[in-house]
């Protein structure tokens, strides 16, 4: 907690801080710069103030992916976390099962975005698709690009089959770390598996569940990669969610005042979301 | 020669230490002694340099090291947990802070194998840690500390973690060992019986201050106040408060102890320990005074009488095995040749040996 | 509240033991009465704690049945046996106050609510925490947490036994005077059986009616706090209590006297004969006498003033010896030891010997 005071240690953080402010800093700044201004290219700007601001926020374009961006954040929130307890809980504590299940849950962490994309690009094929073609067979229409509602379902299995496992290993390393005690007073004093749940393991998993949540929410706000690849934001708009149409508006239509603009409001809104989240949850968790 | 001049640490609003001033010689033991959260820890931090005091300075052999840190100072530590590397053998463990200054592998050897003599240990040099038992894996931590040659060592409840009796035959050996190496040694412990037997110095400490220093004996006789006696009681200090008027302090129920003439009337707390309250006069410094039992805790040998004076817990230890009834009023003896005596503020005020004149 | 039958037990913790020396716990075969307060006193890996955790039903025996009460409780789960437990490291529930702390056991049972409150507020009184009924239990020191763990306990009115295992560990030397104290008057309120695992012979004394001192998997003695003070049956029970321990010296006996080196000790009686394997005396510290006359000359080593007594280190023939002396007592320049012969035990084989004139088998 308090360590020796050491200037020098100050040093050693210097070119950490000069690559954020290159990566970081300065990039958001050239973005908030495009944010107040209009131009044409040539170098010419003009004032815009708050302009491309109020057009995005009184555009249904982007209230719309909006609405899409929190829908799924949210049922990504809904599966993952419970599923991702759900499948720490019932993980062996020793014995062979633990590495074993250590590794197959690591794996799909291990696979690049756009990978697991085109995985599940081809996957979900009804010509040469495992699952497509076997969906189809079985009498299912399942066509995720024709249908929004196959394409929101695809996009869905395909994050929670990538992301749970990252809940999972977090809840699993704040279970472990419950002395076996616990346990044996809560059978002796007959409490139920729900009561050893709710008055233990929910407990002592607080802070790591904090850290699932949050991460989950960023990433899947932000979420860009896979859907891009599966279904390029269709059929018709029903999956092109903010990140999407954030690269449509910069690189498709060359709008970057709106585009700017749009993306400091994306932006303030994960920043926002973020804290909400963690002041509720350690509020929760100091009253207790 | 340690030396800590007004020191203080403050984290987050919260003292830990308060104004610790204490000069440690070379060569002698000093135990830090009172109970968990009273500052023995954060005291040795700043000691060893792994943290800076808020206020005040350390000084080493005359030389001011305050904000130097852990590494520049020539500082060994032993912690209530083992700590080994458990990779390595028993001989590499002690090895290991030789190999970091680099030594020569004769004086190395030479070093490592007179250490494990000192804690005996030869048998086990080729294990590792884990394949040995708690009370070697704390020896091993020792040896390591001992051979670095450090100008402080620093223990913090190094024996906490072991069976009592394990602790015992370690804490009877420490003295020697301590005795052989000319460094400053540093003990915590939470235990008044464990700093009477490693005798040497101890400090009192309580809520981050340092109430009194000294002999350990000196301090268990002679506690300078009420807070003292009680940090270093182990039965707790028996304990009543009292008014003294005439030439003699008056317990409830008509009991009188006589008072040095010197003192002035008023209200004062009186103070002994368990073997000095028995069950049957022992001379005529006794006095009687009526008490109720509680329970009774035989020992083997003796027997420890919880009893309740008006409202005080107090503990009478007798020689010897007793069985009381609960609820029973009996009369107890207070061997006033011992009696210490507080006033009102809680300071010492007349010892045992000035009461007997 | 119950009677606990340890009938021909034993466990391994490997599968198939043949050897003795397979067993972490060899057998043990005994009544703990109902209603009384027990302690398993041994160094760590003695197999107490292994006792311990096959009364509780963690561990099944691999051998020989466990009674409640004449019924056969071997094969059930803890649950079903209904004992409580007070671990090392105070297990509480943090999110719950301390009022549902201790209500937690009996609602999980579906005790009717009025019932639960009457109980619960009986026991916050008894336990001292009725101002803190309200309180989270998460901030609470160590000591009350561990008076939280012992009220879920007690609240069951219908607990077979409440079992310890090392439940002061984390508890200042202070607190412990007044947990033990506390401890032993609802003892003796309630009449639970109670079955306490240490390995600090001052708790198990104190706290215990009869004291199981157990030994490499082995029980070597079960008797009464001054049993086994007086007569140790293993040279083990010497040494482990008693602070400092006995003074065990390699001796041959002829008749009512024992030779040490080249002085005789008078002892009270003649052991029963035959006796195997190295002969040995047994005196506890406490009744070296130390004097200018009488006795066998001494070489004093160290003297360390503890306080209340003086432990006097010394050499008696090239043997490391320790004696008491009272706080008032003066340690004699040139010393002289005598051992008080009533105290005196004699050993074979480190297993005591009992005189001719105690009865047969009473050599506890």
């Amino acid at each position: 907690m308090n360590r020796t005071w050491n200037n020098r240690a100050w040093f050693m953080v210097l070119p950490v801080l000069v690559l954020v402010a290159f990566s970081a800093v300065i990039p958001l700044m050239t973005v908030v710069n495009y944010s107040v201004q209009d131009t044409f290219g040539n170098n010419q700007f003009f004032w815009a103030g708050t302009e491309w601001y109020e057009d995005v926020l009184s555009s249904d374009r982007f209230w719309n992916s909006m609405a899409r961006n929190l829908a799924f954040s949210a049922i990504i929130l809904a599966i993952e976390v419970p599923l991702g307890i759900f499948v720490a809980l019932n993980m062996p504590k020793k014995g062979w099962g633990v590495p074993v299940c250590l590794v197959l849950m690591a794996l799909p962490l291990l696979i690049p975005w756009n990978v697991v994309g085109t995985i599940w690009q081809v996957f979900g094929r009804v010509d040469i698709g495992l699952l497509g073609y076997v969906a189809n067979a079985l009498g299912f229409d399942y066509n995720y690009v024709s249908d929004p509602f196959d394409a929101w379902v695809t996009v869905i299995v395909m994050d929670v089959w990538h992301w749970t496992s990252l809940v999972v290993l977090l809840c699993y390393a704040g279970l472990v770390s419950i002395p076996d005690a616990y346990y044996q007073a809560a059978r002796i004093d007959g409490a139920s598996r729900l009561a050893i749940f709710r008055f233990i393991q929910l407990p002592k998993m607080n802070r790591v569940l904090l850290i699932a949540v949050l991460l989950r929410f960023m990433d899947s706000f932000m979420i860009y990669t896979e859907p891009f690849v599966v279904t390029g934001g269709g059929p018709g708009n029903t999956t092109t969610f903010l990140s999407i149409d954030l690269v449509k508006l910069a690189i498709g239509e060359f709008n970057l005042g709106e585009a700017a603009a749009m993306s400091i409001i994306y932006f303030l809104i994960i920043l926002l979301m973020s804290w909400v989240f963690y002041t509720v949850m350690t509020n929760v968790d100091s009253e207790k | 020669m340690l030396e800590l001049r007004n020191v203080s640490k403050v984290v987050s609003g919260d003292a830990h230490v308060r104004d610790v001033s204490l000069t440690l010689q070379h060569g002698s033991l000093n135990v830090l002694l009172g109970p968990t959260l009273s500052g023995k820890t954060s005291l040795m931090r700043l000691m060893a340099g792994l943290d800076q005091p808020t206020s005040g300075a350390v000084f080493f052999d005359g030389a001011d090291v305050t904000g130097l840190p852990v590494q520049k100072r020539n500082v060994a530590m032993v912690y209530q947990q083992f700590i080994n590397y458990p990779a390595m053998t028993v001989y590499e463990n002690i090895a290991s802070p030789l190999r970091v200054a680099g030594r020569d592998r004769e004086t190395i050897d030479r070093q490592v194998r007179r250490a494990a003599e000192l804690l005996r240990l030869t048998p086990y040099l080729d294990r590792t840690p884990l394949n040995l038992s708690g009370g070697q894996q704390q020896r091993t931590a020792l040896a390591r500390a001992m051979v670095k040659n450090a100008g402080l060592v620093l223990l913090d409840e190094p024996l906490a973690n072991l069976d009592y009796k394990l602790r015992e035959e370690l804490r009877a050996e420490l003295p020697r060992i301590f005795a052989e190496s000319g460094a400053i040694f540093v003990y915590a412990t939470t235990e008044p019986h464990e700093a009477l037997l490693l005798g040497g110095h101890t400090a009192t400490l309580s809520e981050g201050r340092v109430t009194q220093f000294g002999p350990t004996i000196e301090v268990f006789r002679q506690p300078a106040d009420l807070v003292t006696a009680r940090t270093f009681s182990d039965p707790p200090l028996n304990t009543v408060e009292l008014g003294k008027s005439g030439g003699a302090f008056h317990l409830d129920g008509g009991a009188t102890v006589p008072a040095p003439e010197s003192l002035a009337d008023g209200r004062y707390t009186i103070g002994f320990q368990p073997h000095h309250l028995s069950l049957t006069r022992a001379g005529p410094a006794a006095v009687a005074v009526r008490a109720r039992v509680g329970v009774s805790e035989i020992t083997g040998s003796e027997t420890f009488i919880h009893l309740d004076h008006a409202g005080q817990r107090w503990v009478l230890l007798a020689h010897g095995i007793h069985h009381l009834a609960t609820d029973e009023v009996i009369d107890v003896f207070i061997d006033t040749r011992h009696l210490m005596v507080f006033d009102a503020d809680g300071r010492a005020v007349a010892m045992p040996a000035q009461l007997m004149a | 509240m119950a009677q606990i039958e340890l009938d021909h037990i034993r466990h391994a913790y490997g599968p198939a033991p043949k050897s003795d020396a397979d067993f972490a716990l060899k057998e043990v075969h005994h009544t703990f009465r109902d209603g009384g307060a027990y302690a398993l006193l041994g160094p760590s890996g003695c197999g107490k704690t292994t006792l311990l955790n096959i009364i509780s039903g963690l561990l099944h025996a691999s051998e020989g049945r466990l009674l409640f009460d004449g019924q056969d409780v071997s094969r059930l789960s803890t649950q079903e046996r209904n004992i409580a437990q007070v671990f090392q490291f105070p297990v509480v529930y943090d999110t719950m106050t301390v009022y549902d702390n201790l209500a937690f056991p009996l609602r999980n049972r579906g005790i009717a609510e009025p019932d639960v409150d009457r109980k619960v507020r009986e026991i916050l009184e008894m336990i001292d925490l009725g101002d803190w009924a309200k309180r989270k239990a998460r901030g609470l020191t160590a000591d009350q947490k561990q008076k939280i763990s012992l009220g879920r306990g007690l609240v069951r009115s219908d607990v077979n036994a409440i079992l310890f295992d090392e439940p002061l560990t984390v508890i200042d030397p202070h607190m412990k005077w007044v947990l033990r104290s506390q401890l032993k008057q609802l003892h003796r309120r309630f009449g639970h059986t109670m079955v306490y695992v240490t390995h600090d012979q001052t708790e198990a004394l104190t706290f215990a009616d009869d004291v199981v001192v157990m030994y490499e998997g082995e029980v070597v003695q079960i008797g009464t706090p001054d049993e086994l003070f007086a007569r140790p049956r293993h040279t083990f029970v010497g040494y482990f209590i008693g602070s400092p321990g006995m003074n065990v010296l390699p001796v041959s006996v002829e008749g009512a006297r024992a030779k040490f080196g080249d002085a005789w000790i008078d002892l009270p009686d003649r052991p029963r004969g035959p006796m195997g394997g190295a002969i040995e005396l047994g005196i506890r510290p406490e009744f070296v006498q130390l004097g200018r006359h009488d006795g066998m000359p001494a070489e004093i080593v160290k003297v360390e003033d503890i306080g209340r007594h003086k432990i006097v280190r010394a050499k008696l023939q090239d043997h490391a010896i320790s004696a008491i002396l009272r706080e008032d007592e003066e340690v004699p320049s040139e010393p002289r030891v005598r051992f008080a012969p009533e105290a005196i035990n004699i050993y074979a084989g480190s297993w005591r010997v009992d005189y001719e004139t105690e009865g047969e088998g009473v050599s506890a």
